[in-house]
């Protein structure tokens, strides 16, 4: 137990390598909270591209969808951040991440998106119009909103997802949380910086899911 | 239309209109005129066109031909005129259809915000006020699923009333509703009649329509088949099917 405790939960390494991981949970954040409310907002106008109904925009929507979901997240980046730039594309770490988390994403969040616009029943779209209310604004403030809220249970769950997959960035050696983490195992000579990194990014999104809990179950009660 | 009325003008202009869906005519060669301060009541069997008519005049549905004209605006594909004519043209739905993730107040304001009400704080003394005639202020701060349907339709109503509009369309507003919620939901309609509103209700209820049509509009298989004041309409029909509709309705 000892031994375990040694390796796996030893203070002393901890104390030494926390500034270290926290500078890390920083770029993990900060690439999370660009990366986040990107593929929110890409995902959203692929599901309201789909609303158009038109036919030829909808095969191009399901083909690059398709291929941006099938592709592997971190093959993805690679070719982003390693291939791109023998066609004259260059990008630093931080946008090489955030445009493979996003082209990842929006497939994702694009079909929970259209789940819930689905969702809402055509009667509140007529409501709208009968008012006066011109079809674009009864789509952006009627519609929308109760989509979201139909679908916010799975919309978190992605967010977390994504948030996770931030970890991606060790790869191009961005300085983020795993990545300092295996920085500071490699010195240290034991886990003990991954344990911590681990508690860390439960530390960080455990709320984040609780609270998604507790707005779900207030907003359950607001129903047809 | 009332003896001595001082000036007629045509709020709605129906002439020659049909509707079909794909191959179904649903609509034949309707002609109707509405009167400024008219209340008409449309019946008819199940499936005779009343849901597609009353959608018509506020381009919920289109027709194929003749015109519609609705508060002096001609009903076209133009989705300029048909925004317009649904500003002056207030409808109530047979599910009530509130918008759930808004208050009941702000079930009233959103469409003078989106339509661009110029004095918003005027606008919001205007819904406190429509919400106290259909006697549900206190309620104002709820949201549509804590209220019961009677509660829903008659902030619908005022939802409806709040863009000021000239005419009301009534889509079986009380064919939703437990009898015991009824009463207050046509109460507050025969006030907005007795107001001098326009109105087009398609109902069965026949003590609305005795105590405030002017005239019943009877309708069978997408034509209209009888045109009458209510006391004639309801005791003395003249066609056969208005006969036969009238006596499944009363049994
Ligand atoms: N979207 C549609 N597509 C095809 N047919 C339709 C559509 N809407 C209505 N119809 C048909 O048009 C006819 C008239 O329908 P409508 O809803 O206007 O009848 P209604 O008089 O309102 O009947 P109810 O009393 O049942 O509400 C019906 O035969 C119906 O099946
Ligand atoms: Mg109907």
């Amino acid at each position: 137990m000892q031994a375990f405790l040694n390796n796996f939960a030893n203070v002393d390494t901890f104390v030494s390598v926390l500034p270290l991981l926290l500078s890390g949970l920083l770029v993990t954040v900060s690439l999370a909270l660009v990366a986040l409310p990107l593929s929110l907002l890409s995902g959203l106008l692929v599901a309201l591209l789909f609303a158009v109904k038109n036919r030829v925009l909808t095969a191009v929507l399901f083909v690059l969808i398709d291929l941006c979901r099938s592709i592997p997240v971190l093959v993805l980046l690679m070719i982003i951040f390693y291939a791109l730039p023998f066609l004259g594309l260059m990008m630093p770490p931080f946008v090489a991440v955030v445009l493979t988390l996003v082209i990842n994403n929006t497939g994702y969040f694009g079909e929970i998106f259209r789940a819930g616009l689905a969702s809402v029943p055509k009667h509140q779209q007529e409501a709208g119009l009968a008012l006066g209310i011109s079809r674009p604004r009864v789509l952006l403030f009627i519609v929308v909103p109760q989509a979201i809220r139909n679908v916010a249970a799975p919309l978190a769950s992605n967010a977390l997802e994504l948030a996770k997959a931030t970890s991606i960035a060790s790869l191009v050696t961005m300085p983020e949380l795993l990545r300092v983490a295996q920085v500071a195992q490699a010195n240290v000579y034991n886990p003990t910086p991954l344990v911590a990194a681990a508690a860390l990014y439960f530390i960080v999104l455990w709320p984040f899911s609780r609270l998604v809990a507790r707005y779900e179950l207030k907003t359950i009660k607001a129903r047809y | 239309m009332p003896a001595g009325a001082v000036e007629e003008i045509p709020m709605i202009t129906i002439e020659k209109m049909n509707k079909f869906y794909s191959d179904f005519h649903a609509l034949k060669d309707i002609d109707l005129a509405v009167e400024e301060g008219q209340r008409i009541v449309l019946c008819g069997p199940s499936g005779s066109g009343k849901s597609t008519l009353i959608r018509c005049l506020n381009g919920l549905e289109t027709f194929e031909s003749g015109t519609v004209t609705v508060v002096g605006i001609k009903m076209t594909r133009s989705s300029q005129a048909v925004r317009k004519a649904r500003q002056q043209v207030g409808m109530v739905f047979q599910s009530f259809n509130l918008f759930p993730h808004l208050s009941v107040l702000n079930n009233l304001l959103i469409a003078p915000r989106l339509t661009g009400a110029r004095n918003m704080a005027e606008t919001r003394e205007y819904a406190m006020h429509l919400l106290e005639r259909v006697r549900i202020a206190d309620q104002a701060g709820k949201y549509p699923s804590e209220l019961s349907g009677g509660q829903q339709q008659r902030v619908a109503i005022a939802r409806a009333l709040c863009m000021r509009p000239k005419v009301m369309l009534f889509d079986e507003p009380t064919s939703a509703l437990d009898p015991e919620m009824i009463k207050e939901v046509l109460d507050v309609m025969i006030d907005l009649g007795r107001d001098g509103m326009t109105m087009i209700a398609v109902t069965h209820e026949m003590g609305f329509a005795k105590t405030i049509a002017d005239k019943v509009v009877f309708m069978d298989a997408g034509r209209i088949v009888e045109t009458a004041a209510p006391d004639v309409f309801f005791s003395n029909p003249q066609t056969e099917r208005a006969q036969r509709f009238l006596h499944t309705i009363l049994h």
